[in-house]
């Protein structure tokens, strides 16, 4: 199958091992990833910030972008959640037909990495291995926007030595939330203090999601205090080497 | 004028919430309050099958009723009026306070017993009632705890939730002049009865708010846990209810759907202990004047906003703000409303002028979290961003923030653009990086830095690897 990835614009920029595993994966799995390099930004920064009009340029970009790819994989929920949630109405306000259409067929086509693997290619067992504790954060668009339910967690457990432990107060926000953590800095840094603390509790030693703008949140909590706990977005964990024979 | 009490002065949103941050009671307070309440709705939440389909029926009855307003208005003051009630029309805070000092003074009454009410703190009752010369009595035990106190409410159905029993003993025994009194909350509340036993029995005139206005019948219902409201509505005979005019419903019917929602949702009851419903005058029973004042103060400017006027489907649960992760930090008080909390996050902004309120449609990582336990599904994240969407259209977002999404929507107009923006940035943090994190980054990046560390920008972008690996496997 030919999958066309969508990194997202922050994966690009500051997490590349993320994207590199996800092509890892896939094409582990046998197929084939392709990366379009117009693309950019989903617009969810400018979105959720108010300025809708840039967003919406985005959106057409994406679109312009993407066009005639069959499946789009995307490492992140938050990015999948714009998409799916809020790219149809912008395009029903934009009052452009050809804009709403070329949307309504291309948002069936996206898929958070972890429902690419897990409803798309019907996968949970990859091979890998990875002999450590791990706590799973669901991030707020992975459980409230996308429902993942247990997808990260059934493709975790199935990872060779790898060791799930759950996280309290799991559907609790990390506090990230955008430009949030930029306008309300000291409310945002006392949820992830929350959070950070839920994290260490679980005595794992690599707190894995589906999101790395959470991850960036939570490890940046984490390092700030001195932890050594590790933040990992779950494709570079699900990349680790098969088990030896 | 239209005002949220004094919430056009309020500080902004993270001002006021830095203040609440450093205030450890305060945080240990709430956060044990809203575990408790949230403990308690989820598990009666729970055991009902139908609450998604009990949702669903609210939210269309809203809707409908929202989209008929002044249909339902008018026959709800028909049918009151027919019961032998007096319904008055306030079309913002001031006049509806002018409305109720007017009416005390035609029946000569100096002293009210009040039952608790949000809209009163909204237009600012008390102060008014005072400023004229008359004496307002808060019966609620929350409410009364406030008003002894001095203090302003923090949670729409718990108004006192920030406060432990022993700050709660530390007021009554200054206002009560009781300096027995221990930190039991048996001791507590014997001593709040006594305190206002004495005044159910001699005050002659009640207030209350409403839950819910009936336009099929003209009646009025109020729900409680303490029984302090049935009094005020059945012993005095004047009795004057402040109605936002968001809460009518068409039938009675209706009540079937949101007195199981509303109770569960706010309290984590199965029911509230008291269900007051009165219907104009009822001869030689209860009180023999009886007056609605329906009260509009911005209420239809939020009807205007078709994208946003479900805010008006509130039925004031609170279940928002117990599960809200940024009230669980701050409180009620930092919101600057007696609204706080999600719905007052996308409510006084919406009542009261937009530029009063900048920061609370900001006052949220849209978690989503308030959506979910909203009994009347008021989709709260998205009106948040519409509303965000609102302020910066009108030009009340921050130059530098103005800017700076001027400058990444610029960035992300091409892939070229964004390469370059990406060694820009690779070589703009070099004064700042050390061990792979930058510290110490200027404002705004600052916010993130005080806080957190920021992972440095990696010397490679994928679609830079992307990019040499293609070249590699084709050379």
């Amino acid at each position: 199958m030919l999958i066309s990835l969508f990194i997202t614009c922050y994966n690009d920029t500051l997490f590349p091992e993320t994207g590199k595993a996800v092509v890892r994966v896939l094409e582990r799995l046998g197929h084939e990833v392709e990366f379009r390099e117009a693309q950019t930004c989903c617009g969810q920064m400018h979105y959720n910030t108010g300025y809708t009009a840039d967003a919406r340029a985005l959106m057409a970009k994406f679109v312009r972008d993407f066009a005639g790819a069959e499946v789009i994989c995307v490492p992140s929920a938050s990015c999948v959640a714009m998409i799916r949630d809020h790219y149809p109405k912008m395009a029903a306000e934009s009052g452009d037909a050809d804009l709403q259409r070329r949307v309504g067929e291309i948002v069936p086509r996206i898929f958070e990495f972890t429902e690419l693997l897990v409803d798309k290619l019907g996968v949970t067992d990859l091979g890998a291995s990875f002999p450590h504790a791990v706590t799973l954060h669901t991030s707020c668009h992975s459980l409230r926007s996308l429902h993942l339910g247990d997808r990260p967690a059934r493709l975790l457990r199935a990872v060779h030595g790898l060791e799930l432990r759950e996280l309290p107060d799991a559907d609790q926000c990390c506090g990230f939330g955008g430009t949030f953590a930029i306008k309300n800095a000291d409310v945002s840094a006392a949820m992830g203090a929350d959070k950070g603390r839920r994290v260490l509790e679980t005595g794992a030693a690599v707190c894995a999601a589906a999101d790395n703008s959470c991850l960036m949140q939570i490890g940046g909590t984490l390092a700030r205090q001195g932890q050594a706990v590790r933040c990992l977005h779950i494709a570079e964990i699900l990349a680790g080497g098969a088990p030896q024979p | 004028m239209i005002r949220i009490g004094d919430a056009a002065r309020a500080p902004a949103f993270p001002v006021a919430a830095k203040a609440a941050l450093g205030n450890a009671q305060l945080r240990r307070n709430v956060r044990h309050a809203t575990n408790v309440i949230r403990g308690k709705r989820a598990a009666v939440v729970g055991e009902m099958a139908d609450w998604e389909q009990l949702r669903d029926a609210a939210h269309a009855i809203k809707e409908h009723t929202i989209g008929h307003l002044d249909f339902y208005l008018e026959q709800f003051e028909e049918n009151c009026t027919r019961a032998g009630g007096q319904v008055h029309w306030a079309s913002d805070a001031d006049e509806a306070n002018r409305i109720v000092i007017d009416i005390m003074r035609a029946a000569g009454r100096t002293e009210m017993i009040k039952v608790k009410t949000m809209t009163s703190d909204e237009t600012g009752l008390n102060k008014a009632l005072e400023g004229a010369g008359l004496v307002p009595h808060e019966t609620d035990l929350a409410d009364l705890i406030i008003q002894l106190g001095k203090d302003r409410p923090s949670h729409i159905v718990v108004p006192a939730l920030h406060l432990n029993r022993t700050e709660i003993r530390d007021i009554f025994r200054a206002a009560m002049a009781r300096g027995d009194l221990s930190d039991r909350p048996e001791e507590l509340a014997a001593a709040a009865r006594q305190f206002l036993r004495e005044k159910f029995l001699r005050v002659d005139a009640g207030f209350s708010g409403a839950n819910f206005a009936i336009a099929e019948t003209g009646s009025v219902c109020v729900v409680e846990s303490e029984g302090n409201g049935r009094m005020c509505v059945t012993l005095p005979r004047v009795l004057i209810t402040l109605v936002g005019i968001e809460k009518v419903i068409p039938r009675f019917q209706d009540l079937e759907v949101f007195l199981q929602l509303l109770a569960r949702s706010a309290t984590g009851e199965r029911m509230n202990p008291y269900n007051s419903i009165w219907t104009g005058v009822t001869p030689g029973d209860g009180p023999s004047e009886v007056h609605v004042v329906l009260l509009d103060n911005g209420r239809t400017k939020v009807l205007e906003d078709e994208a946003s006027r479900e805010t008006l489907d509130c039925i004031r649960c609170a279940a928002c703000l117990n599960a809200c992760p940024v009230y669980q930090q701050t409180g009620g008080h930092a919101y600057g409303s007696i609204y706080s909390g999600p719905i007052g996050a996308i409510l006084t902004p919406q009542l009261q002028s937009m530029e009063h309120s900048r920061s609370l449609p900001y006052a949220s990582s849209l978690c989503g979290a308030c959506y979910e336990a909203c009994p009347v599904k008021i989709n709260i994240p998205e009106i948040l961003i519409h509303l965000r969407e609102r302020l910066v259209d009108a030009g009340h977002a921050p130059t530098g923030e103005r800017w700076a999404m001027t400058a990444a929507g610029a960035a992300f107009a091409s892939d070229g653009r964004l390469r370059t923006a990406q060694k820009v940035a690779r070589v703009a943090q070099w004064p700042f990086a050390r061990d792979g994190r930058l510290r110490n980054l200027p404002p705004p990046l600052s916010a993130w830095t005080d806080h957190r560390e920021l992972p440095a920008i990696p010397s490679e972008s994928f679609r830079e690897w992307w990019h040499r690996r293609e070249r590699g496997e084709r050379a």
